[in-house]
């Protein structure tokens, strides 16, 4: 063994691992906004009793369930420039893991939104409320509080894979903590501490969540 | 002494600081059937419960049949019985619960023949025997094969008293069995229990049927408060009421 | 037309590679959901069961794992095993760190599964004259495993596809193998959309497999 754990070659590059957190959570925060919306369209065509809409959206999301993240980022940044589409690292990874969570998330606001009894929509008709109206003001609000626990987890789980954008190089946490790998060689320590700052962040969300959870959750 | 089949004795039972039974003595005889009445929260489920040992108990003693159930008292003290010991002694009594609790993945036979081949070391062949002679007792034998998730709330409370029953215990205790039931179902289940009790079987029921309890029991329990209140003949306790308790509690009871 | 003759061609050409690179995702996988599993259901058991200290170790365990994305794991692992000299190669390595990973889900899962049976179970298991582990062989773990086999399942496709990072350290598993075999003939787009052909085939499969599982050992009611 012989492994002398001696942090001072990390602390001297923490602010690179800072900008890294910072930037996963920038990357996180635009892909998962955007993955919330798609999530959500695609949740409506999964209910639907439309196949137009129905089809399409149980393809999109059988289809990006099955497929590894990875796969999808490097086809996404290598691939696409062959038909034509460039895009940058960033802009590439976060159109990626906004498509990637928006097949997760629609998961989960499907659950979500056939746990609502369908006695409400009707009763929002009775007092003459327009469909578009009952879903923002109806549906959309209960189907939110029905479903923050999954919410909350499928959102960590996706804020991790923020990580695989070191793949292509986009200079976030993993980026970072492997560059400070090859140049310190402290190993142990620079991994302790990286998985330490996401072990922290994830804890952050997750009582962040737990917070709005209880401030949305309607007396029984 | 000899004849008493169940024998407790300053019973104490406290769930965190609040005391639930403050000294219950209490006995019975073989082939007797005792309800325990009594408003809820006044330990009746909680001393049956005891009895077999699904709820620890802090002071008292429980006999039955001469065996001194769940502690012994060591020279260090008071001593909680080794956790096979305390299995077998839990096989001396039958339990059937409000929520029937069958087992959802195995069907009604099934049911009856686990305790018989992992209790009793039965050859499965033999334990299947015996399984569906009881469930023919309850009147289900064409449902042997049928799931739990199949068969209606009656039907799950009668295989449940057949699970109990086929390992033949000395003493068979009843929680409430028929209030998780809709009112339709409720006849089927005391007409088992009765059936029981005209074969001579030792029951001891908590029930809020208080016409059932008048006339299936050679005995009434009345629990107040942690201790027993008032117990006699069902004919005598619910015509003239000695305490001011029973009294007002039989009042707001329905005896339909 | 001829863009797909010459795609069907450079298939043809790289079938061994392809194929051997599927080999090793399989066992990949395959190792990781076992170990993972056996693991994962001794840490179920022990956030079940276990007293209080054997509870909390385990519980900083499974949040450490699950608050660390699995490239991390993999490349902590790949980087921290050989400094502190103990030599296991990329392979080891990454199967260890999926493992691990798979672990802390079945260990929530098996932990999930055990809590959701309502406490009659084990009551009336208990009146019955059960010992605790009778009860445990008879009642808790038959209706454990029935609920939690879909997501068990579920997790096996994670791992297939989480297996997809070991390419990062060198293991030339299904995704290291079709880069390799773009840096020759320079077709990403037809490469990359053959390998997610693949990865989906196998998910899909898996997913089917889940259903009809769940489908033959459901309760009948």
């Amino acid at each position: 063994m012989g492994y002398t754990l001696n942090f001072s070659a990390v602390w001297r590059n923490f602010d690179d691992l800072l900008a890294g957190l910072l930037l996963s959570l920038e990357l996180a925060f635009v892909a998962l906004l955007i993955g919330c919306v798609l999530g959500l369209v695609t949740a409506f065509g999964l209910i639907s009793r439309n196949g137009w809409a129905r089809r399409p959206a149980a393809l999109y999301v059988t289809v990006i369930r099955n497929l590894p993240i990875l796969v999808l980022i490097l086809f996404a940044y290598f691939a696409l420039p062959q038909m034509g589409i460039r895009l940058g690292k960033i802009e590439s990874f976060v159109a990626t893991l906004a498509i990637y969570s928006g097949a997760y998330l629609a998961e989960v606001f499907r659950a979500g939104l056939i746990s609502i009894p369908p006695g409400l929509s009707e009763a929002g008709l009775a007092i003459g409320l327009k469909p578009r109206q009952i879903r923002t003001s109806i549906i959309i609000p209960l189907m939110i509080r029905n479903v923050l626990p999954s919410l909350s987890s499928t959102l960590i789980s996706l804020f991790k894979d923020t990580s695989l954008a070191a793949a292509i190089a986009v200079p976030e946490l993993t980026f970072e903590a492997r560059k400070i790998n090859v140049e310190t060689f402290r190993v142990v320590e620079t991994w302790i501490v990286a998985s330490g700052l996401y072990v922290a962040t994830c804890s952050v969300l997750a009582a962040s969540m737990r917070v709005i959870e209880r401030r949305l959750t309607l007396a029984r | 002494m000899s004849d008493c089949l169940l024998e407790i004795s300053g019973l104490r039972k406290f769930f965190g600081p609040v005391e639930v039974l403050k000294g219950v003595d209490f006995s019975m005889r073989e082939g007797e059937v005792v309800s325990i009445i009594g408003s809820s929260g006044s330990g009746k489920t909680t001393m049956l419960r005891c009895i077999n040992m699904l709820e620890e108990f802090q002071g008292g003693t429980i006999r039955l049949d001469g065996e001194t159930i769940g502690y012994e008292e060591t020279a260090s003290g008071r001593k909680r019985k080794s956790e096979t010991e305390i299995a077998r002694q839990r096989a001396l009594t039958g339990m059937a619960f409000q929520q029937f609790n069958l087992f959802p993945h195995m069907s009604a036979v099934e049911n009856v023949m686990l305790g018989l081949v992992k209790v009793k070391k039965m050859g499965r062949e033999e334990a299947r025997e015996i399984a569906l002679k009881w469930l023919e007792r309850v009147g289900l034998a064409e449902r042997a094969g049928h799931y739990p998730g199949q068969l209606s709330g009656g039907q799950q409370q009668r295989v449940a008293i057949a699970r109990a029953i086929a390992m033949n215990p000395k003493l068979m205790l009843f929680d409430e069995v028929t209030s998780a039931l809709d009112p339709e179902l409720v006849g089927e289940v005391l007409q088992v229990i009765k059936d029981l009790a005209a074969d001579g079987m030792s029951m001891l029921l908590v029930t809020h049927e208080m016409r059932f309890a008048y006339e299936v029991s050679s005995r009434v329990i009345f629990m107040n408060q942690g201790v027993i209140g008032e117990q006699g003949d069902p004919k005598v306790m619910f015509n003239a009421p000695q305490s001011e308790r029973l009294a007002e509690f039989l009042k707001t009871s329905s005896f339909v | 037309m001829s863009d797909l003759l010459h795609f069907l061609d450079q298939i043809w050409l790289a079938r061994y590679v392809i194929l051997k690179g599927l080999g090793l995702t399989v066992s990949i996988s395959a190792l990781a959901i076992a170990a993972g599993s056996v693991l994962g259901i001794l840490v179920g058991l022990s956030l079940t069961y276990g007293n209080i200290l054997l509870r909390s170790v385990v519980r900083i365990y499974t949040d450490f794992v699950r608050g660390t994305p699995v490239l991390v794991l993999v490349l902590a692992s790949f980087y921290i095993l050989s400094a502190v000299g103990i030599d296991l190669n990329a392979f080891q390595a990454g199967v260890l760190a999926l493992a691990v990973f798979c672990s802390s889900h079945v260990g929530e899962i098996v932990r999930g599964a055990l809590q959701a049976i309502p406490k009659g179970q084990t009551e009336a298991a208990k009146a019955i004259g059960l010992t605790f582990r009778q009860t445990f062989v008879s009642v808790l773990w038959p209706q454990a495993l029935r609920q939690m086999l879909p997501t068990w399942v579920n997790t096996a496709a994670e791992m297939v596809k989480a297996s997809t990072l070991l390419s990062v350290i060198g293991v030339a598993e299904l995704l290291l193998r079709t880069q390799e075999i773009i840096s020759r003939n320079f077709m990403s787009l037809q490469f990359y959309f053959l390998a997610g052909l693949l990865y989906f085939v196998i998910n899909y499969g898996i997913e089917r497999f889940g259903k009809y599982v769940e489908r033959k050992t459901a309760v009948p009611s």
